[in-house]
């Protein structure tokens, strides 16, 4: 994982906001402060089990704590997490299958009762194994475990049904909240309306469509932190207002991501008064032809749409207006378990020769029979990346003779359309949180995924990714998903890859102590951070 | 008018008989706003309906991840979309009826909660903004009028036909550019208005340097309409043999314009401010997000997204309530004003 600061397009101001960074690292920091941040979205409830927006995630994720964590100032590293309310990261034992971790001890909510291992047993219960009416949004991703209980006051345990290495990452989501087992036993939904937790800010005001604040929690178990009096986040719809809202200084942040025109705009007007960070983001819009559909059933046709994307030439070109940037597979960019390059080069649609390409994408196309290929192709009406590369791929399908239209809608219809299978090919997108690349690549699962448009099963990379999250072994790991990888990409094309998202974070310079991150969902506890003002 | 005038001194033997009129004309304009009303709930909740999408979907599973069939089933069970569609209207009538509006199927919070903020700010931008028009257009309207033909009408056209033909979204965004560029330039730090809503009664300066803004940018336009209307009624009155007969008398001209001129030509424009005063408490939907004021209009746009049927209904209700009652009191006052209208009915 790389992430880096400031790659502007104005060079003297870059050269002033690199100089704004990594000072935080050097400087100790300075307690007050209340920190003002713009929110593209209010999340519809407060219950993070049941949520999967980061809408939720930036206002809320302050005022609780999780059992663990990535790192805050390495919050990227894949093998370094660490804990928030537990004592030590805990090792394997019954053969990779059972994690014991220990609790802190003396652990208040804000309302001064004591949380201890009931509470912790009381969340995991309610994100794994769910009641009936309890909505649980990862509840897939924590399938692996088989039970857990709780010893004694100090102790949980995690038993699972078989050696996973997508354990530990999954249980690190930053939307696993520590909840009160009495309020949960007086009513299992009452986290959807309320807060009270033991993170770092205590739950203030929440002003309807407007903002949510919340102030320093003197309790907190991190010692000396929070850092800030406080923050307000406030939510602002329009980006453009959002970027102005930054310039002008009636927030410091927006910590979803901004495109690089508006990174550049503010980097003019600011010079040394912004600091920029940008990392990969593990978010990715996945092309999904619908198998349903003639002639989207046959796998040349689908392999010729991903031979005629030329992604080394337009990695360059989009990462200049659109969110996008890496070429990738289907793992996190950089990861140990992701393609190197020549590894993808090797598969359709990354030959290094385009030209050869879609050479080979026209024959596939004539040979199925379908040279005058028409379709449309359904995308969401959001600018930030899905028009933008949804037109770029117009075009690169163009090149092959294909004709696209795009069909740009509201989210509602966008995805009562998928649903229904009334279209013939989607853009649509997997954006996750920890990187997680076993659990992340369930999207290509096909039908059994969930969540997958594509309508196509395909026994055989069921099959692979069982055996891929039933080993410890990363060598094994990384065989099988290159695999997996090849099948779906590749000799199916199942599924094709755009580009990888690309997270960029003008923010004030006075914020000190934030770290980017490859997820708009981690590291937004803002226990870390500090104002030098 | 002038007739009108002499009709009502006639009439003023019979005051019991005025009223009795007046109390039949209201109770007659009050029960046509029912199948008004009415009409609007019924074209709500199907258009609504109409739309592709589901909310439970979009609430469990639109930001990524799946959800199981169950919890959706369960979700809309309980939102009621279970129910056949007339048991579904059954209940949104009743809910009117009763005053009970129920909870936004988004956030499962109660409808009045949900808006109560939201309305104090659309009604005080609206109340500003109709402010600024009539501080703008009567003055302007009547010196373009007087002015008829010179270089004073030609600017207030010209200034009219500018505020007619910009967006009030488009204008805010440049006063808000112009407020970092100028505030930049003169104090070597942009400034920007404040993007959240504090009542005037908390910190009315606060409050004033963001509503100012989105005031001025939707005032223009208003006042651009009104202008016109109050400059086109004040020539055709000032061609009236009344107007003609206190000139003769040798009255001031400014009596002759705001006694005998201003006050008759008002009428039209007060049906325009009353319209543009309704339409203000919820169609700002593009202001509010430039200024990112949270009001009523962003709200609306919001819920049909989501597909929040009972938010969205509630909000049709209210704005058509509104314009319903706008309506009626212009009437209200026409009637008062013109004794013609209060005899034909």
């Amino acid at each position: 994982m790389k992430w880096k600061t400031s790659v502007l397009a104005i060079p003297l101001a870059a050269a002033f906001a690199v100089a704004g960074l990594g000072a935080p690292q050097a400087q100790e920091p300075k307690r007050g402060g209340v920190l003002k941040f713009v929110v593209p979205d209010e999340p519809p409830s407060f219950d993070g089990h049941r949520e999967t927006t980061f809408a939720l995630i930036h206002p809320i994720a302050p005022f609780y704590s999780v059992l663990i964590r990535p790192d805050p100032q390495d919050p990227d590293n894949p093998a370094k997490f660490q804990c928030d309310i537990c004592t030590e990261m805990p090792t394997a034992t019954d053969g990779g299958k059972t994690f014991t971790f220990k609790i802190r001890q003396g652990l208040k909510f804000h309302d001064g009762t004591p949380l201890t291992s009931a509470d912790v047993l009381a969340t995991f219960q309610r994100i794994i194994f769910p009641k009936e009416g309890i909505s649980s949004a990862r509840q897939a991703q924590l399938s692996m475990v088989e039970s857990v209980t709780a010893p004694d006051a100090d102790t949980i345990v995690f038993k699972l049904k078989h050696p996973s290495g997508a354990f530990i990452p999954a249980l690190a989501a930053p939307f696993h909240f520590i909840y009160s087992k009495a309020k949960l036993d007086a009513d299992p939904r009452w986290y959807e309306q309320n807060v009270m937790g033991s993170g770092p800010f205590v739950f203030d005001v929440r002003e309807a469509g407007a903002r949510i604040t919340g102030k320093r929690y003197d309790n907190y178990h991190h010692k000396g932190q929070p850092y800030l009096d406080g923050f307000e986040a406030i939510f602002a719809k329009t980006q453009t207002l959002r970027v102005q809202a930054i310039r002008g200084d009636q927030a410091a942040a927006e910590f979803r991501g901004l495109p690089p025109k508006s990174r550049d705009d503010l980097v003019a007007a600011l010079g040394k008064d912004i600091t920029v960070q940008e990392s990969d983001w593990n978010c990715l819009l996945i092309t999904s032809p619908n198998h349903e559909r003639k002639p989207f059933d046959d796998a040349r046709v689908r392999r010729a749409l991903t031979l005629a994307v030329d992604r080394w030439g337009g990695a360059e070109a989009l990462s200049k207006i659109a969110i996008v940037k890496t070429v990738g597979g289907i793992v996190f960019p950089n990861h140990p378990l992701a393609a190197t390059k020549d590894e993808l080069q090797k598969m359709a649609g990354y030959w290094p020769d385009i030209k050869k390409s879609r050479a080979e994408a026209r024959r596939l196309l004539k040979e199925a029979g379908q040279e005058n290929l028409k379709f449309t192709l359904a995308n969401r009406a959001v600018d930030q990346p899905y028009t933008i590369v949804g037109t770029w791929l117009i075009d690169q399908w163009k090149q092959i003779g294909v004709e696209v239209t795009q069909k740009a809608e509201a989210t509602g219809p966008f995805y009562a359309q998928l649903r229904s299978g009334n279209f013939d090919v989607a853009l649509d997108f997997n954006c996750q949180s920890v990187v997680n690349p076993l659990s992340d690549t369930s999207k290509f699962l096909g039908t059994k995924a969930g969540d997958q448009y594509g309508r196509y099963t395909n026994p055989k990379i069921e099959a692979i990714h069982d055996k891929m999250n039933q080993t410890a072994d990363v060598a094994e790991q990384r065989k099988l998903m290159r695999e997996f990888e090849r099948i779906v990409l590749d000799e199916e094309a199942h599924n094709s890859i755009s580009l990888w998202w690309y997270r960029i974070i003008p923010h004030r310079s006075y914020m000190k102590g934030w770290k980017v991150s490859s997820s708009h969902y981690i590291n937004n506890q803002l226990d870390v951070v500090w104002i030098d003002k | 008018m002038g007739h009108g005038r002499q009709a009502v001194a006639l009439d003023q033997t019979n005051i019991t008989g005025i009223w009795t009129t007046m109390l039949r004309y209201v109770i007659k304009r009050l029960l046509l706003m029912i199948p008004t009303l009415f009409g609007a709930a019924v074209l709500i909740f199907l258009l609504m309906r109409t739309i592709p999408g589901d909310i439970c979907y979009l609430r469990l599973a639109a930001g990524g991840g799946s959800v199981v069939q169950d919890v959706l089933n369960n979700c809309r069970r309980e939102l009621g979309l279970d129910e056949p569609m007339l048991m579904q209207f059954w209940a949104f009538i009743k809910g009117l009826v009763t005053f009970d509006f129920g909870k936004s199927m988004w956030t499962n919070r109660p409808i009045v909660d949900e808006i109560a903020l939201r309305f104090q700010l659309s009604l005080q931008v609206a109340i500003m903004a109709t402010l600024t028009a009539i501080l703008i257009a009567i003055p302007l309207g009547t010196l373009a009028a007087v002015k008829q033909n010179t270089w004073v009408d030609y600017f207030v056209r010209t200034f009219t036909i500018a505020g007619i033909a910009m967006p009030s979204f488009w204008l805010g965004i440049l006063i808000i550019l112009a407020i970092l560029v100028t505030s930049k330039a003169w104090f070597g730090v942009p400034w920007m208005p404040p993007i959240r809503y504090v009542p005037i009664w908390q910190d009315p300066w606060y409050n004033l340097s963001m509503l100012i803004w989105p005031a001025l940018a939707t005032g223009y336009r208003y006042s651009a309409v009104a202008t016109r209307m109050t400059r086109s009624a004040l020539l055709e009155v000032l061609r009236e043999d009344y107007v003609r007969t206190a000139r003769a008398k040798g009255l001031y001209e400014k009596l002759v314009i705001n006694r005998h001129a201003l006050r008759n030509a008002l009428l039209p424009v007060v049906t325009v401010v009353g319209i543009e005063f309704a339409f203000l408490m919820g169609g700002l939907v593009v202001t509010e997000q430039v200024f990112n004021l949270n009001g009523l209009g962003k709200l609306f746009v919001e819920s049909v997204l989501n597909h929040d049927y009972a938010m969205t209904q509630f909000l049709v209700m209210m704005v058509v309530a509104i314009f319903a009652f706008t309506n009626f009191v212009v009437d209200i006052c026409y009637a008062w004003l013109d004794p013609r209208i209060r005899y034909t009915r």
